[in-house]
């Protein structure tokens, strides 16, 4: 299959995703009042001294990003249940390997808008002021998100093979997203300036990782879809 | 029946040695090895808790190993070696689990520090676990081997990454604890090290051949119910 | 077993004899344990790529997406078949399963017997030389019944070759030039029908089925 025909297909999956989602944005309205409510929740909960809200406000961001996308993430193959309409796409003539990624990047859609809301929303909530490298903490939320929904989105992928799929997939994501969720916390904090050097092993652990489980779920995707 | 008269002896033979060097391990252990000076006798239990997680840790990666083979085979004695290894490995890593705390409180004045071997565990052992949730959330035994295999690899995969994550985090953190590496071992207690290796080495595989075993059976009885329902 | 091109032929026999799963393997979705098949002397599973775009799958399920709308959906796996000059494809398909006045409603809203007729329109978007059908009358109402009937013929007619899984002798007997009964995974009885009325197939195929195992 040439590339070009491979890219056709992919965003011929991207157009039925986006065309679906939002249409009736169950999925994203979902996720995004969930967020605000962690925000709000966390804004009274955690009545933090100004100097303690620099090395706490990272972690929040980011446990919030994680159950947030993983809402999102549970239903991600719940339309293709339906119908059994992932036998249908796995009867088209193209690797399957495409419909996976397809997914992929819907999902980082997805939490691409969640975080564009809620992430100004912490600042504002916690009072605290613009990051000083917003580059690095641009860099920070992409790479994490990242590498957190291609892993995501495989083991949704699999959860959804289950009948009991919402019941395991965190128990399969947030153990495997460890080093992600350590590593994006860490560049994030240093992206506050709350950090003195050293922090590049990080971003270096995030791209390993990235690296690691986009090859992986490529190889084994197709094992998933055997009927 | 010819294989299952050897399978027979092997069970036995291994139970005898199982059975005699953890006696042994035992006798090495807590009377021969030479009391640690600092510590005192609550480094004795430091044989024990190395020797399961390099069990853990040997069982895991039978996981691995057993889940490639059984996806390029896709013969169920793969999937039977993958599971039951994963079940060995989740208790064994308890151990490790327990026994850490226990050695960390009197010698670290602490129960839990974020310390990459420990810490790696922690995760490894909810990774396991995670895996046995796929396992009892199917039905089908195809599907179940095969999903299961498939997490089996991209589980193992990540455990390198945790630990060095995790060992980067707290050497960069401020305060950074005294690692489990800063413990040499002294001539005497090597004998005892060893022993406890063979040990739960040789209960590891006691434990494989006898839940493979009972894989087994199992397998067969749910044939026969198979075969009587229809 | 060999199937020549154009023909019909309709496969009967008991749950559980491996019907699904024969079709699974036809359509290059389940790998076969041993034994392959092979279409136009190339053999599935080393050239599923190319083959899949030939062969056109209706199930009981009907593989469509209940937010979009018909128009969308036949779209949608048009662009995944690469079939060319898309919209009027669409157009005359959606004609020919009578769906052209509801094209732009979502399919969430479709009656059962109208989400077929589209699944239908939907197995045949790329029009494929192999069809193959799994049980497609369950559920269908009267009038599906006649329009999945009708563009059968039309297929057999125009040289496409037909796999049709059933446990409806009337339907499955009416038009195939082949007839199969399939019990334990293995090919017991083959016959013309034409050859043999239906109550005769029915007797044979209750011996068989029934027989079966003991």
């Amino acid at each position: 299959m040439s590339i070009n025909s491979y890219l056709d297909k992919l965003g011929v999956l991207l157009w039925k995703e986006i065309r679906s989602e939002f249409r009736g944005q169950e999925i994203l309205s979902s996720m995004l009042i969930f967020s605000l409510l962690v925000v709000a929740s966390f804004g009274f909960a955690v009545d933090l001294m100004d100097d303690l809200t620099g090395q706490v406000l990272p972690g929040i961001i980011w446990i919030t990003l994680t159950f947030a996308g993983i809402l999102g993430l549970n239903r991600s193959f719940t339309a293709e249940k339906q119908n059994d309409c992932l036998s249908g796409l796995i009867l088209c003539p193209s690797d399957r390997s495409v419909i996976f990624l397809a997914k992929t990047v819907m999902n980082m859609l997805l939490m691409a808008i969640v975080e564009l809301v809620t992430v100004p929303l912490f600042f504002i909530v916690f009072n605290y002021p613009a990051p000083p490298y917003p580059g690095w903490f641009f860099l920070a939320l992409v790479l994490g998100t990242y590498c957190f929904m291609i892993v995501g989105t495989f083991l949704s992928a699999l959860a959804s093979a289950s009948k009991a799929g919402e019941m395991i997939l965190p128990v399969l994501i947030i153990p495997l997203i460890i080093p992600v969720l350590l590593s994006a916390v860490m560049m994030t904090k240093d992206s506050f300036g709350l950090m003195t050097g050293g922090t590049d092993i990080y971003l270096k652990i995030l791209l390993v990782y990235g690296v690691i489980f986009t090859v992986l779920p490529l190889l084994l995707f197709d094992y998933l879809l055997e009927v | 029946m010819e294989k299952n008269r050897f399978t027979g002896w092997l069970e036995k033979i291994l139970a005898w040695s199982v059975f005699l060097s953890v006696l042994l391990a035992l006798y090495l252990a807590l009377v021969y090895a030479p009391t640690e000076k600092t510590m005192g006798d609550i480094q004795r239990i430091f044989y024990f808790h190395v020797a399961s997680a390099w069990i853990g840790m040997l069982a895991f990666l039978v996981v691995f190993i057993a889940s490639i083979c059984y996806l390029f085979t896709r013969h169920d004695k793969w999937d039977i070696y993958a599971y039951t290894s994963a079940e060995i490995g989740v208790i064994f890593t308890t151990i490790v689990l327990l026994t850490g705390p226990i050695w960390a409180k009197p010698i670290w004045g602490t129960w839990w520090t974020w310390d990459p071997r420990l810490t790696t565990t922690l995760i490894m052992w909810f990774i396991y676990i995670a895996y046995g949730k796929i396992r009892t959330s199917l039905r089908e035994e195809e599907k179940k081997a095969r999903l299961a295999a498939v997490f089996g690899i991209l589980a193992f995969a990540d455990v390198p990454v945790v630990f060095f994550a995790i060992r980067w985090w707290r050497t960069m953190h401020p305060g950074a604890l005294v690692t489990s590496s800063g413990i040499g071992l002294a001539a005497g207690m090597r004998p005892a090290f060893f022993g406890g290796l063979l040990a739960f080495s040789l209960l590891y595989c006691y434990f494989m051949l006898l839940s493979v075993r009972i894989e087994r059976m199992r397998a067969e009885i749910r044939a026969l119910k198979e075969e009587i329902l229809n | 077993m060999e199937i020549a091109p154009g023909e019909f032929v309709a496969c009967f026999g008991p749950n559980g004899a491996g019907k699904s799963t024969t079709l699974k393997i036809l359509a290059a979705l389940s790998k076969p344990s041993s034994g392959q098949v092979i279409i136009d002397g190339q053999d599935i599973q080393e050239n599923s790529l190319a083959l899949r775009r030939r062969i056109g799958v209706i199930s009981h399920n009907s593989f469509l997406y209940g937010k979009l709308t018909a128009r969308e959906n036949l779209e949608f796996y048009g662009r995944m078949y690469e079939v060319s000059d898309l919209d009027r494809r669409v157009e005359t398909i959606l004609d020919q399963v009578g769906l052209i006045l509801v094209a732009n409603e979502p399919v969430a809203g479709f009656s059962r017997g109208m989400q077929q007729r589209l699944a239908i329109a939907r197995a045949l978007i790329h029009n494929p030389s192999l069809v193959l059908l799994d049980e497609p009358y369950t559920g269908l109402d009267e009038m599906a019944k006649g329009i999945l009937n009708t563009i059968l013929k039309e297929l057999s007619q125009s040289k496409h070759t037909v796999f049709l899984i059933t446990h409806d002798f009337d339907q499955g007997l009416e038009q195939s030039d082949q007839a199969l009964i399939l019990v334990g995974g293995k090919i017991v009885y083959s016959c013309k029908p034409r050859s043999l009325s239906r109550e005769e197939f029915r007797l044979r195929y209750l011996k068989l089925a029934g027989g079966g195992g003991i």
